[in-house]
């Protein structure tokens, strides 16, 4: 394995004494990987976005940069550029002035400038914007912007701070193919901290799952999708029934009373467990043929399917449930599960 | 209703505004007999009258440098504190507002006076004693001193206003802190700059109690000739008529800092 692009070790950092907004975080990303830390607000991601940049300095722990450390550079001595949450495009420059800001820092000579600025214009395509003021742009040509200024230094990595949460639903879903397309021609590392799982799932080459100053789970979208580690992933990424229960033996779980055939091994016998069911896995059959049976409490539609919660007549238990088939409340059902598609994880 | 609301405000302005706007360029453009004239006009373009107008400008200018100087540093230093005690040094700092304007400047000729509490020091130690009241540097002093404050709060509100991440987008960008300031802090600072020079530029230019007081009469401003006319001569008619001339100088200055201000836009101004 070569040298990570950047290779956070044991980071740590309370902004009060013994308040821990980020607990021993350690995270390698690679040369033109797109890495999103995913977690709530308040999870710290954006504290180890800051980290990175140069913003906040971590009260232990190493940030290694190409394998040397760059916990003590300032943010103007690092090759790292930040796409800020609002942008933060200076209101007294035009739009030249602003992608200009950085090499101008630099001295880059003028015919350099004028060129390097009209290429980003072109890759961002905001050809002939360059004397607009920023404040007569709209939000999306403001981030596109904000995205140019950063590249047009040539960074390494760029970080980015929830870029697209200013914008509306549709302009978002464009930006999240415009900032992987951008990705994939510049080829450099980006960084991306978002709330939304969606735009995570859908840019990511891996994801960090984060919650209360920790990693919950890094893995590739799919994965984390698929085999959520904790249940706090599982309740984030997507929707999930989350039961407690028991390993009978090996592929042969106990939760809600009954046993369910899985795919997990390598528990210990009667070891406790969470188990994880996917609302779109569950599958409903005839009153008697299912492992369950329910009763339907309530039905919504929600476009590609309904949604249903059904009561377990068992414990009472409520299960969440997607299905293109309709069923009216009042309806008792039979509920099974596909046995690979059940998650087990580890529970205390 | 809401027209109706605003009844009470236009009485008071036009009583205690329009009305003695109107009165004073009735004066400047009559004789004492009442007739119309320009002669009042006329006769402040001699040299003798436009050498006090210079000198008011000349004196004024330099407090407003001053006062830019001292207070930009102030107001950062302020707008750096944390929150807590960021108030307590903006009430220390308009403390001594709160306390007569002529006591002040009244307590600067104790301070500087022949007799006063730093000759007294300088005899004490053995020095010489030194010149300090009666002259165009007493009255720079008394301008700084008073008008401060103007400077400062103007340029504090903006620059504690100022969005952090413009200052963590330069750095970011590789601007180190010196370049981080003059790229950014202080361009976007310039509407309360702007606001600090004219809150202090005016009153400076027209004041006549710090000439009075601290320049010791041998130094007549342009605001001394006023009260002389009115209070002394007797010529209301002049009195006015500079009078008018002084505001038309203000207003021309103002005009030419707001549009200034106007091409710089972005940041939060007082006016």
């Amino acid at each position: 394995m070569g040298e990570y692009m950047i290779d956070l070790k044991g980071v740590s950092k309370a902004f009060r004494k013994d308040q821990w907004v980020l607990d021993d975080i350690h995270l390698s990303i690679l040369e033109k990987e797109f890495v999103t830390l995913l977690g709530p607000s308040g999870c710290g991601k954006t504290t180890t976005l800051r980290i990175i940049g140069g913003f906040e300095a971590a009260t232990r722990g190493d940030v290694l940069f190409e394998g040397k450390s760059i916990r003590d550079l300032p943010p103007y001595e690092r090759q790292i550029n930040t796409v800020f949450q609002k942008y933060a495009l200076f209101p007294h420059m035009n739009v030249f002035e602003n992608i200009a800001f950085g090499l101008n820092i630099k001295r880059v000579p003028k015919e350099g400038i004028q060129k390097k600025v009209k290429d980003m214009l072109s890759l961002i395509d905001l050809k002939g914007f360059e004397k607009r003021r920023v404040h007569s742009l709209s939000g999306g040509q403001q981030q596109r912007v904000a995205i140019a200024r950063a590249l047009v230094n040539e960074p390494k990595v760029l970080l980015l701070d929830e870029p697209l949460g200013a914008l509306d639903l549709q302009l978002r879903k464009e930006m999240q193919v415009e900032l992987k397309k951008i990705q994939e021609q510049v080829g450099i590392t980006f960084l991306y901290v978002t709330h939304d799982q969606e735009e995570a799932l859908t840019m990511s080459d891996r994801v960090v799952v984060m919650n209360e100053g920790r990693i919950e789970q890094i893995g590739r979208p799919e994965d984390i999708y698929n085999e959520p580690k904790t249940p706090f992933v599982a309740n984030f990424i997507g929707e999930s029934n989350l039961f407690e229960g028991e390993m009978k033996q090996d592929n042969l779980v106990y939760f809600q009373g009954k046993r369910f055939q899985c795919v997990d091994k390598a528990f210990a016998d009667t070891e406790k467990v969470f188990v994880v069911v996917r609302p779109e896995d569950v599958e409903l059959t005839g009153k008697t043929n299912g492992i369950i049976e329910g009763e339907v409490l309530r039905t919504t539609f929600k476009g590609i399917h309904y949604e249903m919660m059904i009561k377990s007549l068992e414990d009472e238990k409520e299960w969440k449930v997607h299905s293109t088939e309709r069923r009216t409340p009042g309806e008792v059902v039979g509920i099974t599960v596909r046995p690979d598609l059940i998650h087990i994880m580890k529970r205390g | 209703m809401k027209s109706r609301m605003a009844y009470p405000y236009i009485v008071w302005l036009s009583m205690f505004i329009v009305l003695p706007l109107l009165l004073i360029l009735y004066y400047g453009l009559t004789a004492v007999d009442g007739s119309f004239t320009l002669d009042n006009f006329q006769r402040f373009i001699d040299p003798i009258y436009l050498r006090v107008l210079w000198r008011s400008v000349e004196l004024a200018l330099l407090s407003t440098a001053i006062c830019l100087v001292l207070g930009y540093p102030m107001a950062m230093i302020i707008a750096k504190t944390e929150i807590k005690r960021r108030n307590l040094m903006v009430l220390l700092f308009i403390l001594p507002m709160w306390m007569n304007f002529l006591l002040r400047t009244y307590a600067w000729m104790t301070l500087l006076g022949r007799n006063g509490v730093i000759n007294n020091i300088l005899g004490w130690a053995g020095l010489p004693e030194l010149n300090l009241l009666y002259n165009a540097s007493a009255v720079v002093l008394g301008m700084v001193y008073n008008f401060l404050p103007f400077m400062v709060l103007p340029i504090y509100t903006v620059l504690s206003k100022m969005d952090q991440s413009y200052i963590e987008a330069a750095k970011d960008l590789g601007a180190n802190n010196r370049k981080v300031f003059w790229k950014v802090i202080f361009p976007l600072s310039l509407p309360g700059v702007i606001s600090g020079v004219t809150m202090v530029f005016m009153p400076a230019v027209s004041t006549f109690v710090i000439p009075r007081l601290l320049g010791g009469g041998q130094l007549m401003l342009i605001g001394n000739l006023v009260e002389q006319q009115f209070s002394y001569v007797g010529d209301w008619n002049f009195g006015s008529a500079i009078s008018i001339v002084m505001m038309l100088f203000i207003l021309i200055s103002m005009a030419l800092m707001t549009r200034f201000d106007k091409e710089q836009q972005g940041g939060v101004g007082l006016w």
